[in-house]
């Protein structure tokens, strides 16, 4: 089981680098879900199953629809939105 | 001035129509005490220098890195992940654990710890959803159409877009999946004290498939049953409950009640007195905020 | 050093979460765009809640949801609960401060039409609108 742990904590630190390197918004805001979502496994290891609900639910759900809405906004989402 | 001006000029004030200007009409001009001799500083509007950024960047991850150095080093001397015998094993987490459901009457302890024990903290918690929510509404609410002109007409052809086109696909599968994800939201926010779970974790769920219909059929369809007083009374609702249920013995001055509702059997749903109730109200507060923020963040208006 | 290496491997989820406190850290200084500051600010949140976590975890226990409503509950049974239900009204307020964050990014957006942070200084310096 630790070893599984290590390999998560990779993943989480990896993760980390690179979400902010990302060339594009969209991508950087992806690697954070995925981020999130690891976190939430992490934590159901740690015997917190009410914390792996909740994260999985803020994570992945909540905090990126609102990072993709103010991308949207701020005309951010390239290729996604018909020319017309 | 007399007490029917100030009057007067509060009520315009609390309604909204016009600032108390009458302080701020003089330009801020700043005083040169002479206790302060220096000249307000200059600031500078060019482009900062090549040296300047690098030596900003290279001494930014410096003294990141000593504070990773300073912080490992703090954790070698902390007790092992997973030992017992820890400080923060103590008496309270012992009390918690041994008397939990006899006191609280949850079989999820946490959720008996954050919605008896520590309810107030949870109280707070609530009001700073709500805060959050009435900020986002100052900071983006569009009420009088006033953003630029080209968002206000990429807005309108995302109307236009998910009026016209056919998504079939979308529309099957939000109209199929939707019910089956606010009951299991419901689920989770009935079931908080007996399993992992509670009112915030199912309100987002809640939020979440809320959003999830919206984006499929467009917020019209939702405000038929969803809209901004809905909102309004919704969360006043629920925190004049919270409130009333937990802080009645700070005005009444005197210890807190018995508890009304019985604790129940422990195991069943209707158990554990006042935590049911609680949960409720704080999945209900939740999922209106999230429902509000996505609202707000994508047409600015519901 | 040796034996600070095997202790840090002993102590994982400590050390990683600190090493991703410094990576949060670096990026809110570093970053000129908000949004990724917002995610550098996000993942110094979610090394906390990890940190504040792994104090409660105890080896071999379960976590608090009672097995048996009749037996009185043994404490050599289950995880301490108090962090959890800490981080769990942690996790919530960060979700409210990210939507702030992002919502007043959208009217810096909407009023300097970048979100560069220095871009956006500069103009503010100059008086601009």
């Amino acid at each position: 089981m630790i070893y599984l742990e290590y390999l998560l904590l990779i993943f989480l630190i990896v993760c980390a680098i690179l979400a902010p390197l990302c060339r594009r918004l969209l991508n950087a805001v992806l690697v954070f879900a995925a981020f999130s979502t690891v976190t939430a496994i992490l934590w159901l290891l740690m015997q917190a199953p009410d914390l792996a609900i909740t994260e999985a639910a803020v994570g992945a759900g909540i905090d990126t629809v609102l990072f993709l809405l103010t991308l949207k906004t701020a005309h951010f989402l390239d290729g996604t939105r018909d020319k017309k | 001035m007399s007490a029917k001006e100030l009057w007067t000029r509060f009520a315009a004030w609390v309604n909204g129509e016009a600032a108390p200007a009458a302080r701020f009409e003089k330009e801020y001009q700043p005083k040169h005490s002479p206790l302060f001799r220096r000249k307000p500083r200059e600031v500078s509007t060019g482009q900062p220098k090549t040296y300047e950024v690098w030596f900003y960047r290279v001494s930014a991850v410096l003294a990141s890195v000593a504070l990773i150095g300073i912080l490992l080093a703090t954790v070698t001397r902390l007790p092992l992940h997973g030992t017992p015998g820890t400080p923060d094993q103590n008496e309270v987490a012992e009390r918690y654990v041994e008397q939990g459901l006899e006191e609280t009457g949850a079989v999820n302890l946490v959720s008996g710890m954050i919605l008896d024990y520590r309810a107030f903290d949870t109280f707070g918690e609530s009001c700073v959803l709500f805060l959050t929510a009435m900020s986002v509404f100052v900071l983006l609410w569009n009420d009088k159409h006033s953003l630029p002109p080209k968002l206000e007409a990429e807005r309108k052809e995302d109307d236009i877009i998910l009026a016209e086109e056919e998504m079939h696909l979308l529309r099957h599968a939000a109209h199929f999946l939707t019910p089956f994800i606010l009951l299991f939201g419901i689920y989770v926010v009935v079931n908080g004290h007996l399993s992992p779970g509670g009112g915030f974790s199912g309100g987002i769920i809640i939020g979440s498939g809320l959003i999830f219909y919206a984006t499929a059929c467009g917020q019209k369809t939702v405000s038929r049953f969803f809209d901004r007083k809905a909102f309004y009374i919704l969360n006043f609702i629920c925190l004049a409950i919270y409130a009333g249920a937990k802080s009645y013995s700070f005005f009444l001055g005197a210890n807190h009640m018995e508890n009304p509702i019985p604790k129940g059997i422990p195991g069943a749903i209707l158990s554990g007195g006042l935590i049911l109730p609680l949960n409720i109200c704080v999945g209900l507060v939740v999922a209106c905020t999230m429902y509000a923020f996505y609202a707000l963040f994508n047409k600015g208006d519901f | 050093m040796k034996e600070i290496a095997s202790l840090l491997a002993q102590n994982h989820i400590l050390a990683a979460s600190v090493i991703l406190f410094g990576i949060g850290f670096v990026n809110l200084l570093l970053q000129k765009n908000l949004i990724r500051k917002i995610i550098g600010l996000n993942i110094m949140d979610t090394a906390i809640f990890l940190l504040l976590t792994s104090f409660g975890y105890i080896e071999g226990r379960y976590a608090p949801i009672l097995v048996s409503t009749t037996d009185p509950a043994q404490v050599e049974q289950y995880v301490n609960p108090i962090p959890t239900g800490l981080v769990l009204t942690g996790i919530v307020v960060s979700v409210s401060c990210t939507a702030f964050m992002l919502a007043l990014t959208q009217r810096l957006y909407l009023r300097y039409h970048t979100l560069d942070i220095d871009a956006i200084l500069m103009m503010v310096r100059k008086g601009g609108n």
